[in-house]
């Protein structure tokens, strides 16, 4: 599949229904059509020319719909942008979710419906996903022009008898709630778990209890103010969400990012990476009781943070991105200890590793659980760590290079036994793919500008990068006077979250904090 | 197994002499900004600051640490910067402190916590559980996570507390037994942080719960948590949670 080629197999295959626009620069084909043609090419798109979901983005104009439906494919095919359009009035559309088996926009449809009062036609399940029904009536649309962010909604009318959807009914099937606040140091979430004994026999996840509704006030406001958000809406990635959304406005202003800026921008991705990895090391090692390990994951943890802390001054790396390059430079010498820093971390990370293959009493808690198939992997989009122990190997930084990735030599690891051990393996694979990263882009620091002007002008781009959970997109609109008119934030914990409750099922109870560790899933990135 | 007992003890102690003794490691803390004198850039400077922690009168600027939130504006990519402070004792008592105060004696070496996200960005989070790693190791002051309201003593909430998580957070500190604290950790859950105001979130903790404690960062690193603990239960004192250019901080 070839990107320039596409443009002809669309417009040929539906003739006068589709029309083909082929941005070279991006490597975007961005198709309109119509409601009645969307299923069809959405399915065309994701099962027979291989592209991935990135995500829906809804755009509500001065008196219609935008529809946007991102996919991704491997670095020759690019990206596809199918837009549907409608007038404000006709709010139903067609859902890919069932007719085309895209279930990754399942939670996409859902978010739409909820927040924009969208309705998508053949979807099995809308309602009560981010606004809770417990909490909110039906028929509030906050995503809406008209709808103010900034006071407190009072009126309010929930749904006083709200109980979870039992599927469940064998004789003795009950319920078991855990959440929102649940266990020691663990973010909000709620998990209903069913079962009649020992094993859970389905799972469901309810989310965004933490919902702050960032993309909502992003609305108005300037691209300096709404980047404080896109760094503090999921911290533990901070670097990965703010790289994506300055990319996006690099991309509405054409501006180009000085050399020096871009290897030390992916040198301080893959820093955060090797942290966040060695902190889900940390999380795997917790769940399964091993305490020495816990202990010798978290002394590698801090040292990465206070590695950050001492080279940037913020140990979550805040304060540092800028559109057009970076802040303030960072001193060569002081990467290089970083990076030295980085390779001792690196080493003992890798030491641990030896001894945990060793460990049987260790391998019999995560060998053979919470099991993620290949072709789940790829029904559900999946990124990031979870979707390469799955099979899955496409990550961005080799598919859509972005940011000078693809000057830099590495190996996407992958593996295909989808269990939680293959999880934690692609874990260790990665960290030792990204100190080699950095050892690279520590060689390629040139002298020169960390900064370039920017203008930023009326438009629309989507920025992606590869976040240490996956991929994220940003899609940011702007409007003629530069501030922020449309935000929507795809994150890889809303599309592997989505996955989770099958991993979960079919297990014992014992099992699901250990499942639950080995996806490494952020709340904050997902509720947002 | 026997060769994780050997690694263990191998790794040799890695725990911080706070509070004890000191810490000088590079990278343990992001510092906070420090007030002065400007004079007539005073107004440019203050208006950088997007989370209004800056105020200014007659070229003087305050710092209210509350709402800092680490964005680095005054200091990044201006002539003349705001000057900034390690250190990590920043904690400072609040609400009705001569009514409630610190925790007695009784609790000084056995201290239960109930942590609470309410909206977290996952940062304040994750280095609250930093205070278990061997770096910190806050079990040898006697302090204990706690999984359940009836056992602790402390609430400590992070996050602007959300719309969804304001009745949980309301029923958690209602089962607490007294006596009891909330010490609010981050600047989210002490001015609701870049998240406020909105028709989702307030503008903090207190607007949900008595705060006793309030410990400012954006993250605060572990070390600042572990002050307002002490600061809780009336091991350290507590420090002012603004800084004016007449008074300077105190640097102990």
């Amino acid at each position: 599949m070839n990107c320039g080629e596409l443009k002809n197999l669309i417009e040929g295959g539906w003739p006068e229904r589709a029309r083909c626009r082929f941005d070279a620069a991006r490597r975007v084909n961005e198709v309109t059509c119509e409601r009645a043609t969307l299923v069809d090419l959405c399915r065309r798109l994701f099962h027979e020319w291989d592209f991935s979901f990135a995500g829906l983005i809804v755009e509500e104009g001065a008196d219609d719909w935008r529809l946007r439906y991102v996919f991704y494919g491997e670095r020759d095919a690019g990206w596809v942008q199918v837009i549907v359009g409608a007038p404000l009035a006709e709010n139903v559309f067609p859902s890919i979710v069932v007719e085309a088996r895209i279930y990754a926009a399942d939670w996409h449809e859902r978010e739409a419906e909820d927040l924009f009062g969208v309705r998508f036609e053949g979807h099995p399940r809308l309602g009560d996903f981010v606004l809770h029904d417990d909490a909110w009536q039906e028929g509030v649309a906050p995503m809406r022009r008209g709808f103010d962010a900034e006071a407190a909604m009072r009126d309010r009318r929930p749904e006083a008898d709200w109980r979870p959807r039992r599927v469940v009914h064998e004789p003795g099937a009950f319920v078991m709630p855990i959440g929102p606040k649940f266990s020691g140091v663990t973010e909000s979430v709620h998990f209903l778990l069913e079962t009649v004994g020992e094993d859970v026999i389905r799972s469901a996840t309810r989310l965004f209890y933490k919902w702050r509704a960032v993309e909502k006030l992003a609305e108005g406001k300037t691209a300096e103010e709404v980047l404080l958000l896109a760094e503090r809406f999921a911290a533990t990635t901070a670097f990965a969400h703010g790289l994506a959304f300055c990319q996006a406005l690099e991309a509405i202003a054409g501006a180009d990012v000085p050399a020096r800026a871009r290897a030390l921008r992916v040198f301080l991705a893959e820093l955060e990476r090797l942290r966040q990895h060695a902190g889900a090391v940390q999380e795997i090692c917790e769940s399964t009781a091993l305490v020495v390990a816990t202990s010798q994951a978290g002394i590698l943890e801090e040292e990465l943070l206070r590695a950050s802390g001492k080279l940037t001054g913020h140990r979550y790396l805040f304060g540092l991105l800028a559109p057009g390059g970076l802040l303030c430079d960072l001193a060569t010498g002081a990467c290089r200890e970083a990076l030295g820093e980085a390779k001792a971390v690196l080493s003992r990370m890798l030491e641990l590793e030896s001894q945990l293959r060793i460990s049987s009493s260790f391998l019999d808690r995560i060998e053979e659980v919470g099991v993620i198939f290949p072709r789940t992997a790829r029904a559900y989009s999946l990124v990031g760590p979870v979707a390469r122990a799955s099979g899955l190997a496409r990550d961005l930084r080799r598919a859509q290079p972005y940011s000078g990735y693809e000057s830099f030599e590495f190996d996407v690891p992958l593996e295909e036994e989808g269990d939680g051990y293959a999880r934690l393996r692609v874990l260790f694979a990665e960290a030792r793919q990204s100190v080699r990263i950095m050892e690279q882009a520590v060689a390629a620091l040139t002298e020169g500008e960390t900064r370039a002007p920017i203008n930023l002008r009326a438009g629309a781009a989507l920025g992606a990068v590869e976040a240490p959970r996956g991929a994220a997109f940003h899609w940011v609109g702007l409007d003629d006077g530069g501030r922020v008119s449309r935000y929507r934030i795809v994150t890889p914990s809303f599309a592997n979250w989505h996955s989770f409750h099958l991993a979960a099922e079919k297990f014992a109870f014992q099992d699901f904090p250990i499942i639950l560790s080995t996806f490494d899933l952020s709340v904050a990135e997902n509720d947002r | 197994m026997s060769r994780w007992v050997v690694r263990g003890i191998r790794t040799g102690i890695k725990t911080t002499g706070y509070p004890s003794g000191p810490e000088h490691a590079p990278g343990v803390t992001p510092g906070l900004p420090v007030g002065g004198e400007f004079g007539a850039e005073a107004a440019g400077l203050a208006g950088r600051c997007p989370t209004h922690a800056l105020a200014h009168a007659n070229g003087k600027i305050s710092v209210d640490y509350r709402r800092c939130v680490h964005c680095y504006r005054c200091v990044r990519g201006v002539e003349r910067s705001l000057a900034w402070r390690a250190g990590w004792e920043w904690a400072g008592l609040t609400g009705e402190p001569q009514v409630r105060g610190q925790l007695g004696r009784p609790f000084q070496r056995s201290l239960h916590i109930l942590v609470v996200d309410a909206g977290d960005c996952g940062a304040c989070l994750n280095e609250v559980k930093q205070l278990n790693n061997p770096y910190y190791n806050m079990h040898r002051l006697g302090f204990f996570i706690t999984p359940t309201p009836r056992h602790a003593d402390v609430l400590l909430v992070v996050g602007p507390v959300t719309d969804h998580m304001r009745t949980a957070l309301k029923k958690i500190h209602d089962a607490m037994p007294t006596p009891k604290r909330v010490v609010a950790v981050g600047a989210c859950a002490l001015s609701g942080g870049v998240f406020a105001e909105s028709f989702v979130c307030g503008k903090g903790a207190s607007e949900v719960l008595p705060v006793d404690v309030e410990v400012p960062g954006n993250p605060p690193p572990p070390l600042a948590i572990l002050h307002g603990l002490l600061v809780a239960v009336g091991r350290t004192p507590p420090v002012p949670l603004v800084s004016t250019p007449s008074e300077p901080y105190p640097e102990r």
